[in-house]
This record gives C-alpha cells, structure tokens and sequence, in this order.
C-alpha cells in the first residue's frame, strides 16, 4: 500500500522536525545568556557611565558619584549583573534611567515597530529578489539579464541612509506625496492606510540591499538548476516553460536561497539603525544607539536580548522552511 | 515566456497602486504649532532632567518662582510678585500671587512650594525616591524651607548665595504638582502637571508630545490652541521636515541649511546670541602650558574669525573672554578678542623655549555645546602648526570624552576642548576657574589654573547680593583671566532656529530656553 507508507513517512518527518526545532531552541538559550554577559560587561568596559551621560558638563566627580549611587550603579559589577539576572527570571527587565520606565514596554513598543518595517522591508526584498532572480537567469545574458544584473550591482553598492537622504528630498520635499519621517500622522492618522504611507520610502531603502543579494543568489542557483538533466527532460517532455520554470527549477533553486533569506532578515533588522535614523522611525535600532550613547545599560540589555532572540528564530524559521522543502536536509 | 512577465508586471502595478493611493501632502493643522526638536525628552519632570532638549518643553508647562526677563538674563517676577532679600544674602522670603492652580486644579501655594524643594533636596522626604534628582545641587546652599502664611515662602540659605534667584529662574526651579507627584510617584515624568501657560495633553513615546492651552492661565492664556514637539534626531531629515511643511518651526539648524533657508521667503531664520563659551582647557600644571606665554601664545595662534566664519559659518561669534557677553550686566566690554597674529605667537613661544613642542589635544567627536569639535580641533591643529607646537590628536566620543577631560589632565593630555551653557555668570568661572575647583576636589578646573586673586573675586562675587558690585568683582575677574589665558577663548554660539513664515511674535531667548505663549500662527 503505497499510501500507508506515505502517512508513515510524513508523521515521522513531521515529528523529526519538531525534535529538531526543539533541539535548536534550546541551543539558543545559552547563545542569548552568552551574549547577555558579552553587552553587559562591554557596556560596563566602556569608558563613561549612565551619571556622567545624564549630568553631561556638570558631570564632577562629586555629582557622579551621588547619582551612580542613587541609581545602584556602585555596586560592583557581577552584582549588577547577578541582579539583572534574578529580576529577569521573574519576568523584570528592570527600569531605563534615561528614559524613566520599564524597560519591557519600551523595548517591546520599538520592537513591534522595527518588525512592521523589517517584515515590510523582508517581503517586498524576497519578492524582488526571487523575481529579478528568476527572470535574470531565464533570460541569462540577454537586455533583461543585463539590465536586472546592473540594477542588482547598484543596489547592493548603494549606502542606504544615502538613498534614504535622496528618497525623503525627492518624494518628500520635491514631489511631497509622501511624509518625510515619522510612524504615524500625530493629528488624524493612525489607521493602516496613514502607517502605509509612511511605511513607503523606509521600507523600500531598508529592502533595497537585500533585493540585490538575494537577486544574485537566486539567478545563480537557477542557472545551475536549469542546467540539470531532469530540467531537460521535463522540457522534452513537454512540460509548458512556465512550469519548468516555476515548478520544476525554482522549488529546487529555492532550498539554497532560503537560509540566505533568513540571513537577510537579520541584515535588515541590523540595517533597519540607519534607516531607522534617517527616517525617525521609532524602532529597536534607533533605541539600541540612544541607550548606548546614554549608557543605559539595562535598556541595552532589554533591547539586545529581544533582537538576539529574534535572529535565532529567524534563522531557525528559515532553516525549518528548508526542511520542509527538502527533507535531505534534516537527515 | 510571457506568463512570468506578467506575474512581474502585476506585482509591479500592485506596488505602484499602493504608492498612488498613499499619495498625500503634508501639512501642519491651523493654530498648532509643530516643534521639531533635536531628541526624545527623558522626562518631564523638570528637576529630574538635565538637557535644553527637554527644558524646551518645561518652560512652557509650568512656571517658577521668578523667571528670565525677555531678551535678558535677569530675573522678574513670575509666580512671586514679590521677594525681600536679608541683609546678611542668607534668607530670601517670597510672595506668591494668590489663586494660582495647577492644571490639576490644585492649590499652588506655600505648602506646595516647599514640597518642590525638600522632594530634590531632603533624602528623607518621602517622595525623594521620585529622583535621582541630578540638578538638585544648583539649590545645595538651601538649609530650610519654611510656610510662613499660605502665600509666603521663606528659603533659608547655610551661607550668602548670589546665583540663588537666576538658579530659580533655571528650569530646575520650576514648580511641580504636589498632588501629581503623589498621585504618580515615579512616573510623575511622565504625567507632568505644571501651572503653566500650557498642559500637558499627550506623549507618545518617540513620536510626540502634544501640550495644550490653559485658559485659565495668570499670565493670559496663550493664542495656540496647542503645540507639538517633535523628536528629529537627525538634522537632515529635520531640515527636509521643513521643507516639506511637516513642521512649523526647527531648532539647531545645521549652518549650511541655514544660509540656504535665510535666503528663502517661505521661511524665517531666529538667532540669539546666548550664555555659551567654547573654549580650549590648557593643562597649567605641567609641560609647555605651565608657562603663561605659551598659553597666550595659543590664543594669538588660533585664527578664531576663520573658525567662526568657515567652520560654523556665522553662527557664532568670536569670545572675548571667560564670559560670554549674554551677560550683558557682568560683561566686560572693555576686552576685546586676543587678535589673530602667529608672529606674535612665534615670539612668545620662543621667548618662553618652547619651540617645536610636542603637544597631546583631547577632541570630541560631538556633544552638548560642542558645535563641531572635530572639524574645530582640526583647524587648530593647523594653526598651532604654523607657529611651531606640533599637537597630536586623539579623538573620543562625547561621555568617554568626559570621563578623561573631567578627572583632570593631569599626565594626559596638553589641551582639551570643552563647551558650557549656564544661566548665571557665577556657575561657569566657579566651577572651573578656582583653585577649590580642581579635580580632586570636585570642581571642573581640569587644567589647574591657580590665581588666589581670581578665587577671591569670585568668593566675594558669590556672597554679594548688589548686582552692581558682583558685576564689578566679575569684569575684575575677566581681566585677570584673560590675562592669564587658563583657556583659548574661541567662540559664543548664537542659537538658532527656523520658523515658517506663518509663524508670528517669535522671539530665541538669551537663556536657550524656549518661550511659546505669544506665539501665534
């Protein structure tokens, strides 16, 4: 019964995955407890402390000391940290002293912001890029192959907080079609259609780089595929061009240029601190860099915690989706 | 091949319908003014915030107990009609203007007033632990605040304090809601409630804060029916907010948008020259800068005008001195810019058998007041170059910066840049000139320049509580200072902002701080 055997197989492949998962996250868990203790003593490694960012010239040794007593900072290090570790345990991030609140509402509010751009930035540059890729290799050296590879070229070349500059005076200034900075209208916004329209110029200057590299990865492995005999023999066969393009040659092109997707994700949130900067949008990005300048350690914390945890699931999400393609790849 | 192309063209035509549909144009509401501020404020809590980034805000939510008069740096009546002053400068007894509420609709009265200052000063005030309180010590000469009828307030200071009234007027002054502070503890920050010609409506986090009219305002109430303050980190997009109309009014221009905006009748271009001194710290103690010639010979060797005008473009003007000229009270104005002459420089530098020395010079990559520190130290470089000193560099990012440059430099460094805005002309050469005021003994005179003439003059300027005789006792100062050249006197920032042309009745203040209530647009 060659059904039966078929159910067998995908339960256990089903189940091999989710021991797989399982086995990947709790790898996790000592990477992200490893990087807590790197930021935590280079925070403290760097010269300059939360007392002398917040008094600023009126920073003396005096004013400095008193305030780093005020906020705890006295004690020595590995008790801050052991601190730091305890309350975390029980679910407190502690509170940011620059910014005067808890440190999981800020870091969640920035975070929720940075994945609408980021996944808005993710989309558009797998759909671009897996296009462009497609449609470069099919038509490989030819107008379309030149053109799109020229394209790519400057793409990946291009700084993004330079395009984003060139985006806000042209479609912003020039044009005024679309605002120049910010999340949301303060007056009369708020709804989906307002967050789309800022969503517009970051995302595309966030997914611009990306396209390119997943672009480039996309043509070639097409091209290797579309080399293989079973592609000729669809083609003999008689298969349409479409779905020997589509079906037979993507699905498989695709199992290579997934992880670099899930890598790409976490480019395009590391990139999103430019275009987060540029573009004032209130993101993780943005925060980390204000937290360090200000030496606000716990803040730092929060936020490298939750972005860490993010590029392992990213990169485990990707990694999954390639299993799932390709189950070779699991056993 | 055509299906592929046309899955690329709908989804190309899919993007430009959501571009198309996204299309808008930018415009601020009527009479409500859009601020675009340089960053997120830390908190609204006056006397836990330290930046002019947020004082910009306070200054319009609540009042203090005196306030700068416009277009000076001298107090005037503002929640106290009133004060007497004790002969011996140690007890200061105010009247405040009756039937004053906050926006709460509590009283503003005695009681709440010495709530203010026994919360930032008393550490067992039980609402102490709302703090930390950084700013508190601008009030350390306060020993005791008594109620003496519910309109009278009396501060008793542990020894005659001249700043004590300017220091009022400092944002740190400003009175909070007792009521609010109990109400919210230590997210009080972030729910402030003032009595001030605005309130507080809204503040979301890296977005805005919106503050409102209060009708019921003492003063009358201000012509906007609200104002919005903006966090613009960056200055580019900043300046393309303006440009786009997205906001109404800009501080911190960068200089060259500035010539450019000066030139453009949509908009309209604010300076004001305020309380700033940018200078260079030379290390006195030891190595060339011990000697008086050499420092003097820096201040002849440092072309500041071209500094001035190339570097920052106008948008500041040379110093004189150790006090800016915003003081205009205290200001001497019989001293005049050391001049720009390199010989000069040679010769005193020979004179003093320093040539060729090797010198180390602390620059910062940016920070409060700093103007631009990296393009500025370079500049001198160049110019300690043609006479002879060879500088080395080494550059560091602003709170690094402080934690070398405040401990002293001592065995460091040969000079360092460094920047101070104050409110009174006292704070700046006390903390930073005295003998008492070296490192070691919790002052900023990082360079250890010592004249026993100096900290006289500024002990006795302290005490006295005639302006005319302070003002004397500082030109005194000024004089012998400028003499000595403990620091390279470079520039006086103006301070700048743009308004769009639609905007009326706005003034920059001397004090940096941020006006808004006869504001109109």
């Amino acid at each position: 019964m060659p059904g039966a055997s078929r159910v067998i197989h995908m339960s256990q492949r089903s189940h091999s995955i989710w021991r797989y998962t399982g086995e990947r996250l709790i790898a996790a868990v000592p990477v992200i407890f490893g990087l807590t203790v790197i930021v935590f003593f280079i925070m403290a490694l760097i010269p300059g402390d939360p007392a002398t960012a917040i008094l600023g010239s009126y920073a003396t040794p005096d004013n400095v000391a008193s305030l780093n007593a005020q906020l705890g900072l006295d004690k020595p290090l590995w008790q801050q940290y052991l601190t730091w570790l305890t309350n975390l345990m029980q679910g407190d991030f502690g509170r940011s002293y620059s910014l005067n609140r808890p440190v999981i509402d800020e870091v969640l509010e920035r975070f929720s912001a940075t994945l609408v751009l980021a996944g808005t930035a993710l989309i558009i540059c797998a759909i671009m890029g897996l296009l462009a890729g497609i449609l470069s290799a099919v038509y490989q050296y030819g107008v379309t192959d030149k053109g799109l590879t020229l394209m790519v070229l400057i793409g990946i070349s291009t700084p993004a907080f330079w395009l984003g500059l060139l985006l806000i005076l042209f479609f912003g200034v020039e044009l005024r079609w679309l605002p120049v900075s910010g999340m949301y209208e303060i007056y009369g916004g708020g709804d989906l259609p307002d967050l789309l329209r800022h969503l517009v110029l970051p995302a595309a200057t966030l997914a611009l780089v990306a396209t390119g590299v997943i672009a480039r990865l996309t043509r070639g492995s097409m091209l290797e595929v579309l080399r293989q005999d079973y592609i000729r023999t669809a083609r003999a066969k008689g298969v349409p061009e479409r779905n020997v393009v589509l079906k037979h040659a993507f699905k498989a092109a695709l199992v290579s240029v997934i992880p670099v997707i899930g890598i790409q994700a976490g480019f395009v949130i590391g990139g999103a601190v430019y275009v987060e900067t540029v573009f004032q949008w209130p993101g993780i990005g943005r925060m980390l860099v204000t937290a360090i300048a200000t030496r606000d350690i716990l803040l730092v914390q929060g936020g490298v915690l939750v972005v860490a945890a993010s590029y392992v699931l990213f990169n485990l999400l990707a990694d999954v989706l390639q299993n799932l393609i390709d189950p070779r790849i699991s056993s | 091949m055509k299906p592929i192309k046309k899955t690329v063209f709908s989804v190309i035509s899919a993007v430009g319908l959501i571009l198309l549909t996204a299309i808008t144009n930018a415009a601020t509401p009527p009479n409500v003014l859009v601020v675009g501020q340089i960053a997120e404020p830390k908190s609204l809590d006056p006397h836990a915030v330290t930046a002019v980034n947020d004082f910009r805000i306070l200054m319009n939510v609540y009042d203090g107990l005196v306030q700068y008069k416009s277009g000076t740096l001298q107090v005037q009546p503002a929640l106290a009609e009133s004060w007497k002053i004790s002969d011996d400068g140690l007890t200061y007894t105010f009247k405040l203007r009756s039937g004053i509420k906050f926006h709460d609709g509590s009283d503003l009265d005695a009681e709440a007033v010495k709530f203010n200052f026994d919360r930032m000063l008393d550490e067992s005030h039980p609402y102490h632990n709302t703090g930390p309180f950084p700013l508190a010590f601008f009030f350390s000469a306060v020993q005791q605040v008594d109620v003496i009828d519910p309109q009278t307030v009396q501060f008793t200071l542990d020894a005659p304090f001249a700043p004590f009234l300017s220091n009022l007027a400092y944002p740190t002054g400003l009175i909070v809601s007792p009521e609010a502070v109990k109400k919210y503890g230590k997210d009080f920050g972030r729910h402030p409630v003032g009595s001030g010609p605005f309130k507080f409506a809204e503040w979301e986090s890296n977005s805005h804060v919106i503050v409102e009219r209060n009708d019921e305002y003492w003063g009358g109430a201000p012509a906007l029916e609200a104002v919005v303050f903006r966090p613009i980190t960056d200055a580019n997009t900043r300046v393309a907010e303006m440009l786009s109309g997205g906001i109404d009014m800009m501080v911190e221009v960068p200089p060259d948008n500035l010539k450019e905006m000066a030139q453009d009748s949509s908009f309209q271009v604010h300076e004001q020259a305020g309380p700033h001194l940018w200078f260079l710290i030379l290390n006195a103690k030891e190595g060339p800068f011990k000697d008086k010639r050499v420092r003097q010979a820096v201040n002849y060797a440092i072309n500041k005008e071209a500094i001035v005008e190339n570097i920052l473009q106008g948008t500041a003007i040379v110093a004189d001195g150790p006090t800016p000229p915003a003081f205009a009270w205290a200001h001497n104005d019989d001293l005049t810019p050391y001049p720009y002459s390199p010989e000069k420089a040679k010769a005193l530098i020979k004179e003093a058998g320093f040539e060729n020395a090797e010198l180390t010079f602390y620059v910062t990559e940016g920070g409060s007041g700093m103007l631009d520190p990296v393009a500025m130290g370079t500049s001198i470089q160049a110019d300690l170059a043609k006479v002879g000193l060879n500088v080395k560099i080494e550059t560091y990012e602003w709170n690094t910066f402080l934690g070398k440059v405040n401990p002293g430099l001592e065995g460091k460094a040969d000079m360092a840049e460094m920047a101070w805005m104050t409110n009174d002309p006292d704070t700046l050469p006390f903390l930073a000139l005295r003998t008492a005021a070296w490192p070691d003994k919790g002052g900023f005179n990082s360079g250890y320049y010592s004249n026993p003439e100096v900290d006289d003059l500024l002990e006795k300027a302290r005490t006295s509580t005639d302006q005319n005789e302070r003002a004397e006792l500082y030109k005194k100062m000024q004089t012998i200072v400028y003499d000595d050249a403990p620091w390279a006197f470079i520039a006086n920032w103006k301070q700048n902002a743009v308004t769009s042309s639609t905007v009326k009745n706005f003034k920059l203040e001397p004090s940096f701080l941020l006006l808004l209530k006869g504001v109109s647009k």
